[in-house]
Protein backbone atom coordinates (compact mmCIF):
# COMPACT_ATOMS: atom_id res chain seq x y z
CA UNK A 1 0.00 0.00 0.00
CA UNK A 2 3.01 2.71 0.62
CA UNK A 3 4.43 1.40 -2.11
CA UNK A 4 0.91 1.91 -4.70
CA UNK A 5 1.31 5.59 -2.51
CA UNK A 6 4.76 6.34 -3.59
CA UNK A 7 4.30 5.16 -7.42
CA UNK A 8 0.75 7.21 -7.43
CA UNK A 9 3.03 10.14 -6.35
CA UNK A 10 5.74 9.61 -8.85
CA UNK A 11 2.99 8.85 -11.83
CA UNK A 12 1.61 12.51 -10.20
CA UNK A 13 5.21 14.09 -10.12
CA UNK A 14 5.93 12.64 -13.61
CA UNK A 15 2.52 13.56 -15.20
CA UNK A 16 2.92 17.84 -13.79
CA UNK A 17 6.46 17.44 -15.47
CA UNK A 18 5.55 16.41 -18.84
CA UNK A 19 2.92 18.91 -18.92
CA UNK A 20 4.30 21.84 -17.42
CA UNK A 21 7.43 20.94 -19.80
CA UNK A 22 5.12 20.73 -22.93
CA UNK A 23 3.95 24.20 -22.04
CA UNK A 24 7.09 25.48 -22.08
CA UNK A 25 7.94 24.26 -25.51
CA UNK A 26 4.90 25.96 -26.48
CA UNK A 27 5.72 28.93 -25.20
CA UNK A 28 8.84 28.96 -26.84
CA UNK A 29 7.31 28.35 -29.99
CA UNK A 30 4.95 31.21 -29.78
CA UNK A 31 7.86 33.38 -28.80
CA UNK A 32 10.04 32.23 -31.85
CA UNK A 33 6.78 32.84 -34.31
CA UNK A 34 6.57 36.46 -33.23
CA UNK A 35 10.26 36.91 -34.93
CA UNK A 36 9.39 38.55 -37.01
CA UNK A 37 5.73 38.99 -36.22
CA UNK A 38 3.89 37.11 -39.27
CA UNK A 39 0.38 37.30 -37.95
CA UNK A 40 -3.12 36.44 -39.39
CA UNK A 41 -4.33 39.73 -39.12
CA UNK A 42 -8.33 38.29 -39.87
CA UNK A 43 -7.33 35.59 -36.85
CA UNK A 44 -6.10 38.01 -34.55
CA UNK A 45 -9.12 40.52 -34.73
CA UNK A 46 -11.58 38.13 -34.75
CA UNK A 47 -10.07 36.56 -31.14
CA UNK A 48 -9.71 40.08 -29.60
CA UNK A 49 -13.81 40.79 -30.27
CA UNK A 50 -14.33 36.73 -29.25
CA UNK A 51 -12.29 36.92 -25.93
CA UNK A 52 -13.06 40.55 -25.01
CA UNK A 53 -16.19 42.12 -26.43
CA UNK A 54 -18.13 39.17 -24.89
CA UNK A 55 -16.29 39.32 -22.06
CA UNK A 56 -17.32 42.41 -20.69
CA UNK A 57 -20.40 41.75 -19.05
CA UNK A 58 -19.54 38.67 -16.73
CA UNK A 59 -16.30 40.74 -16.15
CA UNK A 60 -18.54 44.13 -15.42
CA UNK A 61 -20.59 41.92 -12.97
CA UNK A 62 -17.62 39.89 -11.30
CA UNK A 63 -15.34 43.73 -11.00
CA UNK A 64 -18.90 45.53 -9.13
CA UNK A 65 -19.31 42.92 -6.56
CA UNK A 66 -16.08 42.65 -5.64
CA UNK A 67 -15.31 46.00 -5.38
CA UNK A 68 -18.74 46.65 -3.31
CA UNK A 69 -17.76 43.36 -1.47
CA UNK A 70 -14.36 45.38 -0.14
CA UNK A 71 -16.12 48.11 1.11
CA UNK A 72 -18.36 45.67 2.60
CA UNK A 73 -15.47 44.18 4.81
CA UNK A 74 -13.65 47.22 5.11
CA UNK A 75 -16.27 49.67 6.28
CA UNK A 76 -17.35 48.61 9.37
CA UNK A 77 -14.00 48.76 11.02
CA UNK A 78 -13.31 52.38 9.40
CA UNK A 79 -16.48 54.06 10.30
CA UNK A 80 -15.61 52.41 14.12
CA UNK A 81 -12.25 53.93 14.30
CA UNK A 82 -13.51 57.18 12.56
CA UNK A 83 -11.23 56.88 9.74
CA UNK A 84 -13.85 57.04 7.26
CA UNK A 85 -11.42 58.61 4.94
CA UNK A 86 -9.88 55.48 4.61
CA UNK A 87 -12.58 53.71 3.35
CA UNK A 88 -12.30 54.21 0.06
CA UNK A 89 -8.53 54.01 -0.07
CA UNK A 90 -8.80 49.94 1.82
CA UNK A 91 -11.48 48.87 -0.49
CA UNK A 92 -9.78 50.28 -3.89
CA UNK A 93 -6.06 49.41 -2.46
CA UNK A 94 -7.78 46.05 -2.05
CA UNK A 95 -9.22 45.71 -5.32
CA UNK A 96 -6.67 47.31 -7.44
CA UNK A 97 -3.84 45.32 -6.30
CA UNK A 98 -5.14 41.75 -5.57
CA UNK A 99 -8.95 41.20 -6.20
CA UNK A 100 -9.96 42.72 -8.98
CA UNK A 101 -6.96 41.23 -11.13
CA UNK A 102 -6.95 37.26 -9.60
CA UNK A 103 -11.20 37.78 -9.95
CA UNK A 104 -11.10 39.08 -13.32
CA UNK A 105 -8.32 36.42 -14.46
CA UNK A 106 -10.20 33.57 -12.74
CA UNK A 107 -13.65 34.65 -14.43
CA UNK A 108 -11.59 34.78 -17.59
CA UNK A 109 -9.78 31.83 -17.10
CA UNK A 110 -13.45 29.66 -17.08
CA UNK A 111 -14.77 31.41 -19.88
CA UNK A 112 -12.40 32.53 -22.31
CA UNK A 113 -9.95 30.11 -21.80
CA UNK A 114 -11.82 26.93 -21.42
CA UNK A 115 -13.80 28.05 -24.12
CA UNK A 116 -10.46 28.41 -26.21
CA UNK A 117 -9.80 24.49 -25.02
CA UNK A 118 -12.46 22.89 -26.36
CA UNK A 119 -12.13 24.91 -29.60
CA UNK A 120 -8.25 23.69 -30.30
CA UNK A 121 -9.16 20.10 -28.44
CA UNK A 122 -12.41 19.70 -31.04
CA UNK A 123 -10.37 20.89 -34.03
CA UNK A 124 -7.16 18.85 -33.30
CA UNK A 125 -9.84 15.80 -32.73
CA UNK A 126 -10.93 15.98 -35.89
CA UNK A 127 -8.03 16.61 -37.80
CA UNK A 128 -8.11 20.09 -38.82
CA UNK A 129 -4.62 20.88 -37.51
CA UNK A 130 -3.39 18.02 -39.39
CA UNK A 131 -5.31 19.81 -42.37
CA UNK A 132 -3.57 22.84 -41.68
CA UNK A 133 0.03 21.61 -41.69
CA UNK A 134 -1.17 19.66 -45.16
CA UNK A 135 -1.88 22.97 -46.60
CA UNK A 136 1.83 24.21 -45.19
CA UNK A 137 -0.21 26.31 -42.16
CA UNK A 138 1.91 26.60 -39.25
CA UNK A 139 -0.95 25.82 -36.68
CA UNK A 140 1.05 28.17 -34.42
CA UNK A 141 1.35 30.93 -36.09
CA UNK A 142 -2.13 30.54 -37.90
CA UNK A 143 -4.24 29.89 -34.43
CA UNK A 144 -2.14 30.06 -31.72
CA UNK A 145 -0.09 33.28 -31.70
CA UNK A 146 -3.34 35.42 -32.19
CA UNK A 147 -5.22 33.44 -29.58
CA UNK A 148 -1.78 34.20 -27.10
CA UNK A 149 -1.77 38.06 -28.14
CA UNK A 150 -5.60 38.58 -28.50
CA UNK A 151 -6.01 36.51 -24.87
CA UNK A 152 -3.22 38.97 -22.80
CA UNK A 153 -4.32 42.22 -24.70
CA UNK A 154 -7.75 41.37 -23.73
CA UNK A 155 -7.38 40.59 -20.16
CA UNK A 156 -5.45 43.74 -19.69
CA UNK A 157 -8.17 45.57 -21.34
CA UNK A 158 -10.79 43.83 -19.45
CA UNK A 159 -9.05 44.46 -15.76
CA UNK A 160 -9.16 47.91 -16.36
CA UNK A 161 -12.51 48.20 -17.06
CA UNK A 162 -12.94 46.17 -14.00
CA UNK A 163 -10.98 48.29 -11.98
CA UNK A 164 -13.11 51.05 -12.71
CA UNK A 165 -16.45 49.34 -12.24
CA UNK A 166 -15.06 48.08 -8.89
CA UNK A 167 -14.27 51.20 -7.81
CA UNK A 168 -17.96 52.60 -8.54
CA UNK A 169 -18.96 49.77 -7.01
CA UNK A 170 -17.20 50.21 -3.96
CA UNK A 171 -18.71 53.78 -3.75
CA UNK A 172 -21.65 52.78 -4.69
CA UNK A 173 -21.70 50.30 -1.61
CA UNK A 174 -20.31 52.66 0.40
CA UNK A 175 -22.59 55.05 0.18
CA UNK A 176 -25.68 53.31 0.06
CA UNK A 177 -24.97 50.27 2.43
CA UNK A 178 -22.47 52.40 5.19
CA UNK A 179 -23.74 56.12 4.44
CA UNK A 180 -20.18 57.20 3.16
CA UNK A 181 -20.95 59.81 1.44
CA UNK A 182 -20.03 60.28 -2.44
CA UNK A 183 -17.25 63.17 -1.94
CA UNK A 184 -15.29 61.22 1.28
CA UNK A 185 -14.74 58.01 -1.13
CA UNK A 186 -14.01 60.23 -3.86
CA UNK A 187 -11.28 61.98 -1.89
CA UNK A 188 -10.17 58.19 -0.01
CA UNK A 189 -9.93 57.01 -3.94
CA UNK A 190 -7.50 60.38 -5.12
CA UNK A 191 -5.70 60.85 -2.54
CA UNK A 192 -4.27 57.58 -1.37
CA UNK A 193 -4.11 55.07 -4.20
CA UNK A 194 -1.17 55.72 -6.33
CA UNK A 195 -0.84 55.29 -10.38
CA UNK A 196 1.89 52.45 -8.85
CA UNK A 197 -1.60 50.64 -7.29
CA UNK A 198 -3.05 50.37 -10.38
CA UNK A 199 -0.06 49.73 -12.77
CA UNK A 200 0.61 46.61 -10.26
CA UNK A 201 -2.57 44.80 -11.12
CA UNK A 202 -1.91 45.75 -14.32
CA UNK A 203 1.43 43.43 -14.55
CA UNK A 204 -0.38 40.55 -12.83
CA UNK A 205 -2.92 40.95 -15.75
CA UNK A 206 -0.35 40.67 -18.27
CA UNK A 207 1.51 37.60 -16.58
CA UNK A 208 -2.09 36.46 -16.15
CA UNK A 209 -2.87 36.59 -19.44
CA UNK A 210 -0.25 34.88 -20.79
CA UNK A 211 -0.63 32.30 -18.24
CA UNK A 212 -4.05 31.19 -19.29
CA UNK A 213 -3.24 31.83 -23.09
CA UNK A 214 -0.44 29.08 -23.47
CA UNK A 215 -1.92 26.78 -20.71
CA UNK A 216 -5.70 26.98 -22.38
CA UNK A 217 -3.59 26.34 -25.97
CA UNK A 218 -1.54 23.98 -24.74
CA UNK A 219 -3.80 21.55 -23.27
CA UNK A 220 -6.18 21.83 -26.29
CA UNK A 221 -3.47 20.52 -29.11
CA UNK A 222 -2.45 18.04 -26.82
CA UNK A 223 -5.74 16.32 -26.43
CA UNK A 224 -6.31 12.78 -27.08
CA UNK A 225 -9.30 10.43 -27.15
CA UNK A 226 -11.79 12.27 -28.54
CA UNK A 227 -14.67 13.42 -26.49
CA UNK A 228 -13.67 12.59 -23.29
CA UNK A 229 -10.68 13.40 -24.27
CA UNK A 230 -11.95 16.77 -24.98
CA UNK A 231 -13.62 17.09 -21.61
CA UNK A 232 -10.41 16.23 -19.74
CA UNK A 233 -8.12 18.95 -22.05
CA UNK A 234 -11.22 21.79 -20.68
CA UNK A 235 -10.62 20.65 -17.30
CA UNK A 236 -6.59 20.58 -17.01
CA UNK A 237 -6.93 24.02 -18.54
CA UNK A 238 -8.71 25.38 -16.27
CA UNK A 239 -6.82 24.08 -13.38
CA UNK A 240 -3.36 24.70 -14.45
CA UNK A 241 -4.47 28.34 -15.02
CA UNK A 242 -5.81 28.86 -11.59
CA UNK A 243 -2.74 26.98 -9.87
CA UNK A 244 -0.64 29.48 -12.42
CA UNK A 245 -2.59 32.53 -11.43
CA UNK A 246 -2.10 31.76 -7.98
CA UNK A 247 1.95 31.00 -8.18
CA UNK A 248 2.47 34.05 -10.56
CA UNK A 249 0.54 36.66 -7.80
CA UNK A 250 2.52 35.54 -5.26
CA UNK A 251 5.89 35.47 -6.90
CA UNK A 252 5.11 39.17 -8.51
CA UNK A 253 3.98 39.93 -5.31
CA UNK A 254 7.06 39.07 -3.75
CA UNK A 255 9.47 40.77 -6.09
CA UNK A 256 7.54 43.90 -6.46
CA UNK A 257 7.56 44.58 -2.33
CA UNK B 1 18.39 8.48 -67.06
CA UNK B 2 16.20 6.65 -63.59
CA UNK B 3 13.38 9.07 -62.91
CA UNK B 4 12.91 9.67 -58.93
CA UNK B 5 9.54 8.74 -57.87
CA UNK B 6 6.85 11.07 -56.70
CA UNK B 7 7.00 8.84 -53.45
CA UNK B 8 9.35 6.59 -52.04
CA UNK B 9 8.99 4.98 -49.05
CA UNK B 10 11.66 2.85 -48.26
CA UNK B 11 11.81 0.52 -45.45
CA UNK B 12 9.66 2.22 -43.14
CA UNK B 13 8.28 1.34 -39.80
CA UNK B 14 5.58 2.64 -37.02
CA UNK B 15 5.30 1.34 -33.58
CA UNK B 16 3.09 3.21 -31.52
CA UNK B 17 4.55 2.14 -28.24
CA UNK B 18 4.59 -1.59 -28.23
CA UNK B 19 2.11 -1.79 -30.67
CA UNK B 20 3.78 -2.19 -34.55
CA UNK B 21 1.01 -0.51 -37.60
CA UNK B 22 3.75 -0.16 -39.96
CA UNK B 23 6.86 -3.04 -40.56
CA UNK B 24 9.11 -3.01 -43.22
CA UNK B 25 6.84 -0.84 -46.30
CA UNK B 26 8.89 0.07 -49.22
CA UNK B 27 7.07 1.37 -52.58
CA UNK B 28 7.94 4.08 -54.61
CA UNK B 29 4.73 5.58 -56.83
CA UNK B 30 6.21 6.64 -60.33
CA UNK B 31 5.49 10.48 -61.40
CA UNK B 32 2.19 10.54 -63.29
CA UNK B 33 0.78 7.21 -62.26
CA UNK B 34 -1.76 5.95 -60.13
CA UNK B 35 -1.75 3.96 -57.29
CA UNK B 36 -4.66 2.23 -54.69
CA UNK B 37 -3.65 0.94 -51.46
CA UNK B 38 -5.89 -1.74 -49.91
CA UNK B 39 -6.24 -3.31 -46.66
CA UNK B 40 -8.52 -4.78 -43.84
CA UNK B 41 -9.00 -2.16 -41.56
CA UNK B 42 -6.88 -1.02 -39.15
CA UNK B 43 -3.97 -2.09 -41.36
CA UNK B 44 -1.87 0.94 -41.22
CA UNK B 45 -3.33 2.79 -44.75
CA UNK B 46 -4.08 6.02 -43.37
CA UNK B 47 -0.88 5.70 -40.93
CA UNK B 48 0.77 5.61 -44.10
CA UNK B 49 -0.43 8.25 -45.93
CA UNK B 50 0.23 10.87 -43.16
CA UNK B 51 3.60 9.32 -42.89
CA UNK B 52 4.50 10.12 -46.49
CA UNK B 53 2.99 13.69 -46.03
CA UNK B 54 5.56 14.12 -43.10
CA UNK B 55 1.99 14.89 -40.76
CA UNK B 56 3.77 11.77 -38.80
CA UNK B 57 7.33 10.50 -38.54
CA UNK B 58 8.01 6.76 -39.05
CA UNK B 59 9.75 5.14 -35.94
CA UNK B 60 12.49 3.94 -38.84
CA UNK B 61 12.93 4.43 -42.81
CA UNK B 62 13.03 6.89 -45.20
CA UNK B 63 10.19 9.07 -47.34
CA UNK B 64 10.76 11.40 -50.14
CA UNK B 65 7.80 13.03 -51.31
CA UNK B 66 8.32 14.69 -54.81
CA UNK B 67 12.15 14.46 -54.47
CA UNK B 68 12.52 15.93 -50.39
CA UNK B 69 12.98 13.85 -47.86
CA UNK B 70 10.58 14.36 -45.31
CA UNK B 71 12.02 12.62 -42.26
CA UNK B 72 13.17 14.43 -39.52
CA UNK B 73 12.26 17.32 -41.11
CA UNK B 74 10.90 20.97 -39.53
CA UNK B 75 7.51 21.79 -39.98
CA UNK B 76 8.73 24.70 -41.55
CA UNK B 77 11.09 22.46 -43.98
CA UNK B 78 8.18 20.83 -44.89
CA UNK B 79 6.39 23.75 -45.89
CA UNK B 80 7.43 23.94 -50.04
CA UNK B 81 6.92 20.70 -50.16
CA UNK B 82 3.54 20.41 -48.71
CA UNK B 83 2.60 22.94 -50.78
CA UNK B 84 3.14 20.98 -54.09
CA UNK B 85 0.50 18.26 -52.30
CA UNK B 86 -3.42 17.89 -52.06
CA UNK B 87 -4.62 15.47 -49.48
CA UNK B 88 -8.25 14.28 -48.57
CA UNK B 89 -8.17 13.12 -45.40
CA UNK B 90 -10.77 9.77 -44.56
CA UNK B 91 -12.36 12.06 -42.09
CA UNK B 92 -12.56 15.32 -43.80
CA UNK B 93 -10.92 17.59 -41.32
CA UNK B 94 -12.52 20.21 -43.15
CA UNK B 95 -12.03 23.99 -40.91
CA UNK B 96 -15.42 24.45 -39.29
CA UNK B 97 -14.63 28.22 -39.08
CA UNK B 98 -14.92 28.04 -42.79
CA UNK B 99 -17.83 27.88 -44.67
CA UNK B 100 -17.79 25.51 -47.95
CA UNK B 101 -16.52 28.15 -50.46
CA UNK B 102 -14.41 29.58 -47.50
CA UNK B 103 -12.42 25.75 -47.08
CA UNK B 104 -11.94 25.19 -50.84
CA UNK B 105 -10.84 28.67 -51.15
CA UNK B 106 -8.40 28.47 -48.19
CA UNK B 107 -5.34 26.46 -49.85
CA UNK B 108 -5.34 29.36 -52.95
CA UNK B 109 -5.32 32.48 -50.80
CA UNK B 110 -2.66 30.83 -48.62
CA UNK B 111 -0.15 29.59 -51.39
CA UNK B 112 -1.05 33.71 -52.96
CA UNK B 113 -0.48 34.78 -56.67
CA UNK B 114 -3.74 34.77 -57.58
CA UNK B 115 -6.06 37.17 -58.11
CA UNK B 116 -9.08 36.92 -55.48
CA UNK B 117 -11.62 36.88 -59.41
CA UNK B 118 -10.12 33.88 -60.70
CA UNK B 119 -9.72 32.21 -57.03
CA UNK B 120 -13.33 33.12 -56.90
CA UNK B 121 -14.05 31.35 -60.53
CA UNK B 122 -11.72 28.01 -59.51
CA UNK B 123 -13.89 27.57 -56.47
CA UNK B 124 -17.10 28.10 -58.08
CA UNK B 125 -15.78 25.82 -60.91
CA UNK B 126 -14.82 22.82 -57.95
CA UNK B 127 -18.06 22.71 -56.11
CA UNK B 128 -20.12 22.82 -59.46
CA UNK B 129 -17.90 19.90 -60.44
CA UNK B 130 -18.45 18.22 -57.35
CA UNK B 131 -22.34 19.09 -57.02
CA UNK B 132 -22.25 21.39 -54.51
CA UNK B 133 -23.17 24.35 -56.42
CA UNK B 134 -25.29 26.19 -54.68
CA UNK B 135 -23.70 25.28 -50.87
CA UNK B 136 -20.89 27.78 -50.55
CA UNK B 137 -22.28 29.70 -47.89
CA UNK B 138 -23.47 26.46 -45.44
CA UNK B 139 -21.09 25.90 -42.34
CA UNK B 140 -19.54 22.57 -42.26
CA UNK B 141 -21.61 21.43 -39.48
CA UNK B 142 -24.92 22.05 -41.77
CA UNK B 143 -23.36 18.90 -44.02
CA UNK B 144 -23.91 15.02 -44.50
CA UNK B 145 -21.36 13.06 -44.36
CA UNK B 146 -21.30 12.95 -48.36
CA UNK B 147 -21.16 16.24 -49.17
CA UNK B 148 -18.33 16.76 -46.43
CA UNK B 149 -16.29 14.46 -48.53
CA UNK B 150 -17.30 16.17 -51.73
CA UNK B 151 -16.04 19.19 -50.23
CA UNK B 152 -12.64 17.98 -48.91
CA UNK B 153 -11.90 16.06 -52.74
CA UNK B 154 -13.02 20.13 -54.06
CA UNK B 155 -10.48 21.29 -51.62
CA UNK B 156 -7.98 18.76 -52.01
CA UNK B 157 -7.87 19.40 -55.94
CA UNK B 158 -8.79 22.94 -56.49
CA UNK B 159 -5.15 24.04 -56.62
CA UNK B 160 -4.04 21.70 -59.21
CA UNK B 161 -1.42 19.81 -56.81
CA UNK B 162 1.26 17.84 -58.11
CA UNK B 163 0.64 14.62 -55.89
CA UNK B 164 -2.97 14.05 -54.46
CA UNK B 165 -3.74 11.76 -51.46
CA UNK B 166 -6.80 10.40 -51.35
CA UNK B 167 -8.21 8.67 -48.41
CA UNK B 168 -11.08 7.28 -48.99
CA UNK B 169 -12.84 9.55 -51.54
CA UNK B 170 -16.01 8.14 -51.64
CA UNK B 171 -16.82 6.72 -48.57
CA UNK B 172 -20.88 7.91 -47.89
CA UNK B 173 -21.35 8.51 -51.21
CA UNK B 174 -23.96 7.19 -53.45
CA UNK B 175 -22.84 4.66 -56.69
CA UNK B 176 -23.63 7.45 -59.11
CA UNK B 177 -22.05 9.95 -57.23
CA UNK B 178 -19.27 7.32 -56.58
CA UNK B 179 -18.23 6.89 -60.12
CA UNK B 180 -19.31 10.47 -60.78
CA UNK B 181 -16.25 11.28 -58.69
CA UNK B 182 -13.86 9.24 -59.88
CA UNK B 183 -14.35 10.61 -63.28
CA UNK B 184 -14.20 13.63 -61.90
CA UNK B 185 -10.70 12.34 -60.51
CA UNK B 186 -9.96 10.57 -63.44
CA UNK B 187 -10.05 13.82 -65.58
CA UNK B 188 -8.52 16.02 -62.91
CA UNK B 189 -5.25 13.33 -63.60
CA UNK B 190 -5.13 13.40 -67.09
CA UNK B 191 -5.50 17.11 -67.29
CA UNK B 192 -2.79 17.96 -64.53
CA UNK B 193 -0.58 15.06 -65.10
CA UNK B 194 -0.33 14.75 -61.14
CA UNK B 195 0.48 11.68 -59.53
CA UNK B 196 -2.32 9.82 -57.36
CA UNK B 197 -2.04 7.60 -53.98
CA UNK B 198 -5.79 6.40 -53.04
CA UNK B 199 -6.77 4.38 -50.52
CA UNK B 200 -10.23 3.23 -50.86
CA UNK B 201 -12.35 0.00 -49.69
CA UNK B 202 -14.77 0.38 -52.48
CA UNK B 203 -12.73 -1.82 -54.15
CA UNK B 204 -14.30 -2.40 -57.57
CA UNK B 205 -14.69 1.33 -57.98
CA UNK B 206 -11.03 2.18 -57.04
CA UNK B 207 -9.88 -0.47 -59.59
CA UNK B 208 -11.50 1.40 -62.64
CA UNK B 209 -9.50 4.54 -61.63
CA UNK B 210 -5.78 3.40 -60.29
CA UNK B 211 -3.15 2.16 -62.42
CA UNK B 212 -2.06 -0.48 -59.77
CA UNK B 213 -3.16 -1.48 -56.34
CA UNK B 214 -1.07 -2.43 -53.12
CA UNK B 215 -2.30 -4.67 -50.64
CA UNK B 216 -1.77 -3.67 -47.02
CA UNK B 217 -1.95 -6.33 -44.39
CA UNK B 218 -0.64 -6.74 -40.93
CA UNK B 219 2.03 -3.70 -41.69
CA UNK B 220 3.27 -4.68 -45.17
CA UNK B 221 2.93 -4.95 -48.55
CA UNK B 222 2.15 -8.40 -49.30
CA UNK B 223 1.30 -7.92 -53.19
CA UNK B 224 1.08 -5.12 -55.65
CA UNK B 225 -0.03 -5.65 -59.32
CA UNK B 226 -2.07 -4.50 -62.02
CA UNK B 227 -5.60 -3.07 -60.69
CA UNK B 228 -7.29 -4.64 -63.86
CA UNK B 229 -7.33 -7.49 -62.73
CA UNK B 230 -6.57 -7.64 -58.66
CA UNK B 231 -9.71 -9.96 -58.33
CA UNK B 232 -7.63 -12.62 -59.91
CA UNK B 233 -4.55 -12.00 -57.78
CA UNK B 234 -2.29 -15.21 -57.44
CA UNK B 235 -2.58 -14.32 -53.43
CA UNK B 236 -5.31 -16.06 -52.01
CA UNK B 237 -5.34 -13.79 -48.99
CA UNK B 238 -5.71 -10.48 -51.85
CA UNK B 239 -8.23 -12.60 -53.53
CA UNK B 240 -10.82 -13.40 -50.49
CA UNK B 241 -10.34 -9.77 -49.64
CA UNK B 242 -11.32 -7.99 -53.29
CA UNK B 243 -13.51 -10.55 -53.25
CA UNK B 244 -15.38 -10.03 -50.20
CA UNK B 245 -15.85 -14.05 -49.87
CA UNK B 246 -16.52 -14.65 -45.96
CA UNK B 247 -14.08 -18.44 -45.86
CA UNK B 248 -10.53 -18.11 -46.28
CA UNK B 249 -6.91 -17.72 -45.03
CA UNK B 250 -7.60 -13.77 -43.90
CA UNK B 251 -7.27 -12.83 -40.42
CA UNK B 252 -6.45 -16.55 -39.64
CA UNK B 253 -4.12 -16.98 -36.77
CA UNK B 254 -0.56 -18.07 -37.75
CA UNK B 255 -1.68 -17.71 -41.46
CA UNK B 256 1.92 -17.69 -42.96
CA UNK B 257 2.10 -14.42 -45.18
CA UNK B 258 2.19 -15.88 -48.58
CA UNK B 259 4.00 -13.40 -51.92
CA UNK B 260 8.19 -12.85 -50.84
CA UNK B 261 9.19 -9.08 -50.23
CA UNK B 262 10.40 -8.74 -53.82
CA UNK B 263 6.22 -9.03 -55.00
CA UNK B 264 5.78 -6.05 -52.67
CA UNK B 265 8.80 -3.95 -53.64
CA UNK B 266 8.20 -5.08 -57.71
CA UNK B 267 6.98 -1.39 -58.14
CA UNK B 268 10.18 0.04 -57.00
CA UNK B 269 12.16 -2.03 -59.90
CA UNK B 270 9.65 -0.87 -62.30
CA UNK B 271 10.38 3.03 -61.47
CA UNK B 272 14.22 2.14 -60.66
Amino acid sequence: MFGDAIASIGASARWIAQEVGGILVLTGQVLRALVPPKLDTRELWKNLYKMGNKSVPIVVLTAFFAGGLMTLQTGPFVKKLGATSLAGWGAGYAVLREIGPILIALMFSGRVGANNTAELATMTVTEQLDGLRALAIDPVRFLIVPRVLAMMVMLVALTVIGDLVALLGAAIVGRYMLQIDWSTMYYSFADNLKPYDFLHGIYKSFAFGGAIAVASCYFGVTVRGGAVGVGRAVNASVVASAVSIMLLDFFITYLSA
Amino acid sequence: MPVEPAVRVDNVAKRYGRRSVLDGISLAVAPGTRLGLIGPAASGKSVLLKLICGLEQPTSGAIALLGTDVVGKREAELGDVRKRVGMLFQNYALFDFLTVAGNVRFPLERRGGLEPQIIAERVANRLRAVGLAGSEDKLTGELSGGMKKRVGIARATVADAELVIYDEPTAGLDPVTTQKIYDLLAADQQRTGATVVAVSSDVAALAQFVDEIAFLYRGTILYRGPAATIADAPDPLVRQFVRGELEGPLDEPGVPRLGSAAEGQRGVEDVR
